[in-house]
């Protein structure tokens, strides 16, 4: 899509798009939201940035090789952090008892594994939209 | 005689359907089976057990991390599903132009 009214109002709601999508990410565990949302929000802006400025220039700011490193590193991140909770405890995924700073309830740091399993969810749902996008729009 | 078998089954699996949904209880009633104690506890101590106000992050990243551990495997599924599919199309497309460029040649 050539033309410059989309693409100006791509470049100026892009980086207002993305900061609330780390917002619903990193308040997963306070207010409404949490990984998948916060994820497809994200996802979402990279998918705008390809509609209106090509895939060549997308490809550019988000190559296939990184999102799927994201996207690996993300569930990879929600295993070892289960792990935590073997070897300090002996459950898979336990929080309060192997050993995760809680914080103040109401805090954004705090809730220990939630708010970093929420980041690893967050991380995995955006890359792998962009990647399902990229796949689709380069077949055709 | 074949088609009116089939219909005798069917209506009785009507009968069947309407009856059992007769008997369920009604949405947001207190009578629910899934108003049990395990609500009650979720609603009482997730806070006191994860710090964190938000209940639903609770349940779904602490009490049952294990299945959104799933549920994030389900994304990575789709992926692999879509890839494949697209690329077994793109293969055909190839495979059907190199076979009419042979039959023109033999024309």
């Amino acid at each position: 899509m050539d033309d410059l009214i989309v693409k100006t109002i791509t470049r100026l709601i892009i980086p207002f798009i993305q900061l609330y999508g780390i917002f619903i990410i990193l308040h997963g565990h306070l207010s409404p939201g949490g990984g998948f949302s916060g994820g497809a929000i994200l996802g979402a802006s990279i998918v705008l940035y390809s509609l209106s400025f090509g895939l060549e220039k997308a490809s550019k700011k988000l190559s296939h090789e990184t999102s799927s490193i994201i996207e690996t590193a993300g569930i990879l991140w929600y295993i070892v952090l289960g792990l935590v909770g073997i070897f300090m405890r002996g459950f898979f995924l336990t929080n309060r008892g192997a050993g995760f700073p809680m914080g103040e309830a109401g805090g954004v740091i705090s809730s220990g594994m939630i708010a970093l399993i929420t980041l690893g969810i967050g991380a995995k749902v955006a890359s792998t939209m962009i990647t399902l996008f990229h796949t689709i729009i380069k077949e055709d | 005689m074949k088609k009116i078998f089939f219909m005798i089954v069917l209506a009785g699996l009507l009968v069947l359907l309407i009856t059992s949904v007769m008997e369920m209880p009604g949405i947001g009633s207190i009578d629910n089976p899934a108003y049990n104690e395990v609500t009650r506890y979720y609603v009482e101590n997730a806070v006191k057990d994860s710090n964190a106000p938000n209940i639903i992050a609770a349940i779904i990243t602490d009490y049952r991390a294990f299945d959104t551990l799933g549920e994030t495997t389900v994304l990575f599924t789709s992926i692999a599903a879509v890839i494949s599919v697209l690329s077994l199309g793109h293969h055909h497309k190839e495979h059907n132009n190199t076979d009419e460029k042979v039959e023109k040649h033999h024309g």
